[in-house]
């Protein structure tokens, strides 16, 4: 009867081993997405050596985090799915499948769900995170593209590239409960980390709109002017911000530059040159570097952010997308 | 006793196997009902409410428009047009779902198909008493001319969509007329732009005989003059196999010459398409065929275009070709406007086409907006073959005093138009 009793228990310890995911926090490790390799480069956190090149679908673009950052969420555009890497075993080990032309995405607070822009479709898919499967559609301007859920859970917010707009989408009734113009071609979000400010960029538009979540009012305009372009050649794609607030880096797409925007005063600081068409930056957790993907130069940009400049750059796939740092 | 005691564990995991997979079950039914429950929950509210206000674009064309030859279309020769242009305008409708929302409006289009050239006027007057203000035109030249001249004085706009002809944004041009199909002068340039980067300066052109073959040899000569590249010879060709006519009908014989590239005028393509290959000396063919100045391309992969011409494929089953980019560019340009001012005036509308706040998306990259001086869309013109888009002019390192776009095309200070 004891016997029985460990044997099961033994059984269940095993069981339970087996299915609790792997823990791999802080590796250090880099992921670069590549559309045209069909892969996710794997660089390493201190001599950014290459660890590994993952397979995916085709086409992966925009990474994020599972909840507890022991995989990477990778849509793939052409594969029709989000692909979903193992950060311990570094290969895609499951997939969300039959998503038609997945992009950008994000996680619902609590995890539960993700939001995803369906570019083809017009439209903000919600997949259930547990299930895989989409439970709920909502139709926006055409190709949408940037995603963000408000921190308190309680809306979506959607660039449509072709509408020029941010739809907020009320994820209580799934409808849409404000249209906000901004400048054309919106891409990205970021939000400041007292809530009271959404940044968007606006690629053609050579701007930041800046959005007031309550009233859902466009309060101000940045726009960015680093000397010797014509407005034209100055196309702000991504952005990320410092912890405490003070800092935004914005990339600037055509000029081959990242922006270093003061949030309090709106001021920018300093064009930082790196590497061509300059789409997404990631920071790293102490913030002590940034890393800028350069899409048409098959590269990443390292910079020392105290210093304000380039210490390196490192080959990875064919037209680069976005990185995520496991640190 | 050891099997015993196995057989008796094999009963245990099998109960603990069917508890597990009843709490699973369980775990699924409730993420099922919970699904659906979200799912009944779907009330989106739809862009364009009921009680939207309809703003409607006109759209003309003619039944027996001679550019639309089932022959022709069938023929797929490069640059020319592989249906009616009114699939792109339609295409632009679900883009500007949202562009009326602040004013509480929602587009739609109203298609006027002329029989014949003498009921052009009456569809466009009965266009223009349902209170339409704004309209593509998809008409040849001449028949564009008359219309925009005979509503010169009245409170009406029109978009040329598929008339390539420099002098309609020159001496005949018309403050009523917008263009956002390139003229035959800015895809000239931009091919002398990208023949000059590559240092192939020496150019024999080869011009067939119709009035339109005439128009793209102007244009060719003209850019070539602007950028630097010498024609080492013009040379007439005829579309015959008459042995009596080979030295016009024969490539190899026509083709002889020391140049580096050889230019081809034909607004039919039927001859142009024969020549690539069978050319006496391993020339590389410009113009109507090879190497072709182009609106739009299939193949553009940058600045969201292959999302583009997937929609377009998804609804047309053919490839989107210039004139139905143009329309839908047209119809972009219209809504973006009413979008951007906030209003449905007429005036306010045109104003903000011309004004230099105006930044079109025109999927090609750079901001596009109107010429103040002719009303003439500047865009990036793409260089294009069969299958890829070689380049996109204007060629780095042509630059503009104020905007590197007007290095193609009719500049201000060579333009011939006043309104």
């Amino acid at each position: 009867m004891n016997k029985q009793t460990l044997s099961l228990l033994t059984l269940l310890i095993f069981l339970l081993t087996f299915t609790l995911p792997s823990q791999a926090k802080g590796t250090g490790y880099i992921f670069v997405s590549s559309e045209k390799d069909n892969s996710v480069t794997v660089l390493d956190g201190k001599n950014y050596s290459l660890v590994k090149v993952i397979e995916t679908s085709d086409r992966p673009r925009h990474l994020a985090f599972n909840h507890n950052q022991t995989q990477v969420y990778a849509s793939c555009g052409d594969g029709e799915s989000i692909d979903i890497i193992d950060i311990a075993k570094l290969e895609v080990t499951d997939q969300i499948e039959d998503i038609d032309d997945p992009e950008a995405f994000d996680f619902s607070p609590d995890g539960k769900y993700i939001y995803i822009s369906l570019e083809d479709d017009g439209a903000l898919g919600v997949i259930d995170t547990a299930s895989k499967k989409m439970v709920q559609t909502i139709e926006v301007g055409e190709e949408p593209e940037g995603v963000m859920a408000s921190p308190d859970g309680s809306s979506v917010y959607v660039t449509s590239e072709v509408a020029n707009m941010v739809h907020v989408v009320d994820t209580s009734t799934w409808a849409l409960k404000a249209n906000i113009l901004v400048g054309k071609r919106p891409r990205r979000f970021a939000m400041t980390p007292d809530n009271k400010e959404l940044w968007v960029t606006s690629e053609l538009d050579s701007s930041i709109s800046i959005i007031d979540p309550k009233s859902n009012t466009v309060t101000q305009v940045v726009k960015f002017s680093p000397k010797g372009f014509r407005p034209e050649d100055v196309t702000p794609v991504g952005i990320i911000m410092t912890a405490d607030g003070k800092t935004a880096y914005v990339t600037m797409g055509r000029a081959n530059r990242v922006a270093v925007v003061d949030i309090p005063s709106r001021e920018i600081k300093k064009y930082i040159l790196v590497g061509e068409r300059a789409w997404n930056a990631e920071l790293n957790r102490d913030e002590s570097r940034l890393f800028v993907v350069n899409g048409l130069s098959d590269d990443v940009s390292i910079i020392d952010t105290t210093k304000a400049r380039v210490i390196k750059s490192v080959p990875v796939g064919r037209v680069p997308y976005m990185a995520l740092i496991d640190d | 006793m050891i099997k015993h005691e196995s057989k008796s564990l094999n009963i245990k995991i099998l109960s603990l196997k069917i508890r597990l997979t009843i709490v699973s079950l369980t775990v699924v039914l409730a993420a099922f009902t919970c699904q659906t429950a979200i799912a009944d929950k779907s009330n989106n509210t739809p862009a364009s409410k009921s009680d939207d206000k309809v703003f409607n674009i006109g759209f003309i064309e003619l039944k027996k428009d001679p550019r639309y030859k089932k022959n022709t279309l069938f023929a797929r020769f490069m640059g020319q047009a592989l249906g009616r242009p009114y699939a792109g305008a339609a295409l632009a409708l679900k883009e500007i779902k949202f562009h009326g929302t602040e004013l509480g409006i929602s587009f739609d289009l109203q298609h006027a198909v002329a029989k014949k050239e003498k009921d052009i006027s009456t569809k466009v007057d009965e266009l223009y008493s349902d209170g339409i203000r704004f309209i593509l035109v998809d008409l040849p030249a001449n028949e564009l001319t008359e219309l925009t001249k005979k509503y010169s004085t009245k409170d009406i706009v029109f978009f040329n969509i598929s008339a390539y002809e420099t002098e309609l944004r020159q001496s005949q041009c018309q403050s009523n007329l917008f263009h956002t199909l390139p003229s035959h002068a800015m895809l000239a340039d931009a091919l002398g732009q990208y023949l000059i980067s590559k240092k192939w300066r020496q150019v024999l052109l080869l011009e067939g005989p119709l009035a339109e073959d005439k128009l793209l040899t102007e244009a060719f000569t003209a850019a070539a003059k602007r950028y630097g590249l010498k024609i080492t010879d013009k040379r007439p060709f005829e579309l015959s196999n008459d042995p009596r006519k080979r030295e016009k009908n024969n490539v190899t014989l026509i083709s002889n010459g020391d140049q580096d590239v050889i230019y081809v005028a034909d607004s039919q393509g039927e001859f142009a398409r024969n020549t690539p290959y069978q050319t006496l000396n391993p020339n590389l063919i410009v113009g109507s065929e090879g190497l072709t100045a182009s609106a739009w391309h299939w193949a553009w992969d940058r600045h969201g275009a292959p999302q583009l011409e997937k929609r377009f494929e998804k609804k047309n089953e053919r490839p989107m070709t210039n004139i139905d980019w143009a329309a839908w560019m047209a119809v972009k340009a219209i809504a973006g406007a009413i979008q951007s001012t906030k209003s449905t005036e007429l005036k306010t509308i045109t104003r903000h086409l011309t004004s230099d706040k105006n930044l079109l998306d025109t999927f090609k990259g750079y901001a596009s907006s109107f010429r103040p001086w002719n009303n003439q869309l500047r865009q990036p013109i793409l260089l294009t073959t069969h299958t890829w888009v070689v380049d996109r002019a204007p060629i780095t390192g042509f630059l503009h005093q104020t905007n590197n776009l007007d290095t193609l095309g009719i500049d201000q200070r060579n333009s011939q138009c006043k309104f």
